[in-house]
């Protein structure tokens, strides 16, 4: 077990490291420099050369990458052009939304995709299930941004029981509250989990189905259990390694979906710094961070692997 | 025909000829001329003379769905197509190199999936601008690392096969067998994966497009038809409704047609329904 965390965590550092360099090198090597990008098409070659002077941009590159992924790692990170702030306390205030976002999306997902895909299995072949599968198809075709629209057309526009998107804050002092602050994100969250949970629930499905052909589930159910019983104590649990690595998969899909939501309703989080960042021309902002949402999926399929070893042994030993 | 009872490939498959029949006719015929501006006539219910309606702008709704349909398919076939082109040499050279080619080649694999399209589509546009050239690039990028990983799978049942040891005892080189055995007998499967990832392109291309990273004006696209929609859903909430729904059914259509053409290529192959 230990060699093999070593192994994976070899190739975690080593993955983090080559998505520095393409990031840096994307960013800041290719043709069309960053003060290029910051000044537009109308600039001189001498203001040029002046922004670059002050952005240490005429160092060599090489320089600039261990400035960057040396800052990174001691928790340094360089100032924003637009903001004038570091972009870790930027990235931060940002994680206020997005983080919260995320989570309570992974759980609707869980909450939903878990309950149909049980139900669905349940009742294979029948209507229950067959209806299950057709909505899960049309789930996944839905673009979650076009449901974040309905969903604003449905509550904020017809019905009017929730505004059509900004976030009041999570304190009083900001004019919002723990209350507003959740009522906010509900709406962005179902939009966001509906996709992952028709995935999800397609996989549980398939995942329980498969299990309750086995040989030992056979046993409980002739040792006296009821279906039920043998569906609560040994499927379900077997049932949950697959899923847990597709949610791990799914990961990358809801932080890709979060930037895009957000930007429906107008959620001040990291998709939003983003955006802002790339109408500013803030290079800065959006290397830090691409370079934390790659990390981000980079990590979670760490764990997932090293989470999949520790509950099925075969993995590590292959 | 099987394939005629198979409910899936049935439905996805009209869903799919719907698409592509309305970006052929859109080459032929417009109701409107899809970015004609007719401030009188702006934000019109569906009527005679405009079926869906009118935007803001007074343009024709339809005329611009049947246009944004080969915007669609255009971003699918490009994206498909470099992902497929790319990927598939990969997985192939994988497979028939094995070793240190096929080590590196799945390392980069892994590592390129760190790199969902909307983060490479992010790092382009902030460089060099919003762009469909851009945005087909970073979902292409994204499809290589798919069609790599599953052609060298595929690739590498098909090399332990006898037919393939007889090809190599008969003196056949690598690029050959490749060529002559190990593609054909792929090819089911990278159909099928084509006919998903190319659904998956035109969410992609959607997504970006609606927040102004893709399909730039006056090009009509689905996903920037719904971005303007959005601040007019006090007005017109109709406008909202028709391109998503246009997205949705291609999808939908693709994904159901993948899933008929998965069980039609492989009887043997009896899925946990």
């Amino acid at each position: 077990m230990l060699l093999f965390l070593l192994k994976r965590l070899v190739t975690f550092a080593l993955t983090l490291a080559v998505a520095s360099v393409v990031v840096f090198a994307v960013l800041e090597v290719l043709p069309g420099s960053a003060a290029e990008v910051i000044l537009g098409d109308t600039a001189t070659p001498e203001s040029v050369a002046a922004l670059q002077a002050r952005l240490g941009l005429d160092r060599p590159p090489l320089q600039r990458y261990l400035d960057w992924t040396g800052g990174l790692l001691q928790g340094q990170t360089a100032r924003s052009v637009s903001y004038d702030t570091p972009t870790a306390e930027l990235i931060a205030e940002r994680m206020h939304v997005t983080l919260p976002l995320a989570l309570i999306a992974m759980t609707i997902t869980m909450g939903l995709a878990l309950t149909m895909g049980l139900y669905a299995a349940a009742r294979h072949n029948r209507a229950g299930d067959v209806g299950v599968m057709a909505a899960s198809q049309i789930g996944i075709a839905i673009p979650n941004f076009w449901f974040a629209i309905l969903l604003i057309l449905v509550f904020a526009v017809h019905l009017q029981w929730v505004s059509a998107g900004g976030f009041p804050g999570w304190t009083e002092d900001d004019g919002g509250g723990l209350w507003a602050g959740l009522q906010a994100l509900i709406l962005p969250a179902v939009a966001l989990a509906l996709v992952q949970a028709a995935i999800l629930a397609r996989v549980t499905r398939s995942a329980v189905l498969e299990v309750m052909r086995e040989d030992f589930v056979r046993t409980a159910r002739a040792k006296g259990l009821s279906r039920r019983q043998a569906l609560w104590r040994h499927v379900l649990r077997n049932a949950m390694i697959p899923v847990l690595t597709v949610t791990g998969l799914q990961f990358a899909n809801l932080l890709t979906g979060t930037i895009v939501v957000e930007n429906v309703f107008v959620l001040p989080g990291l998709g939003r710094l983003v955006f802002q960042a790339i109408g500013n021309r803030d290079l800065v902002v959006v290397r830090d961070v691409v370079m934390l949402l790659a990390a981000s999926v980079v990590l979670v399929n760490f764990v997932v692997d090293v989470l999949y070893a520790l509950v099925d042994p075969r993995v590590r030993l292959a | 025909m099987r394939a005629w009872r198979h409910p899936s490939f049935v439905i996805g498959g009209a869903l799919t000829l719907l698409l592509c029949a309305a970006a052929l006719l859109s080459l032929f015929w417009q109701p409107y001329p899809p970015a004609e501006i007719d401030i009188p006539n702006k934000l019109q219910g569906p009527s005679l003379a405009h079926w869906l309606g009118t935007d803001s702008l007074g343009r024709d709704i339809a005329s611009q769905l049947l246009v944004g349909a080969q915007n669609s398919i255009l971003v699918g076939v490009v994206a498909v197509g470099i992902g497929l082109f790319i990927g598939v040499a990969l997985g192939a050279l994988a497979a028939a190199r094995r070793g240190w080619v096929e080590e590196l080649v799945m390392r980069a694999s892994d590592f390129t999936f760190a790199f969902p399209a909307l983060l490479t589509a992010i790092m382009l546009t902030a460089i060099y601008g919003p762009g469909l050239f851009l945005s087909i690039v970073a979902i292409g990028i994204f499809n290589i690392p798919v069609f790599a990983r599953i052609t060298r799978g595929a690739a590498n049942a098909v090399w332990t096969r006898d037919f393939v040891t007889a090809a190599r005892a008969a003196g056949k080189g690598p690029l050959a067998i490749t060529w002559d055995h190990v593609l054909p007998n792929i090819a089911n499967q990278l159909i099928v994966q084509a006919t998903v990832s190319f659904a998956t392109a035109i969410l992609a291309e959607a997504a970006l497009s609606y927040l102004g990273l893709g399909t730039q004006p006056p090009q009509p696209s689905w996903g920037r038809m719904l971005n303007e929609a959005q601040t007019l859903m006090f007005q017109a909430p109709l406008l909202a409704v028709y391109p998503g729904a246009a997205i949705m059914l291609s999808v939908l259509g693709l994904n159901l047609m993948g899933d008929g053409l998965r069980d039609l290529m492989d009887p043997k192959l009896t899925r946990v329904r």
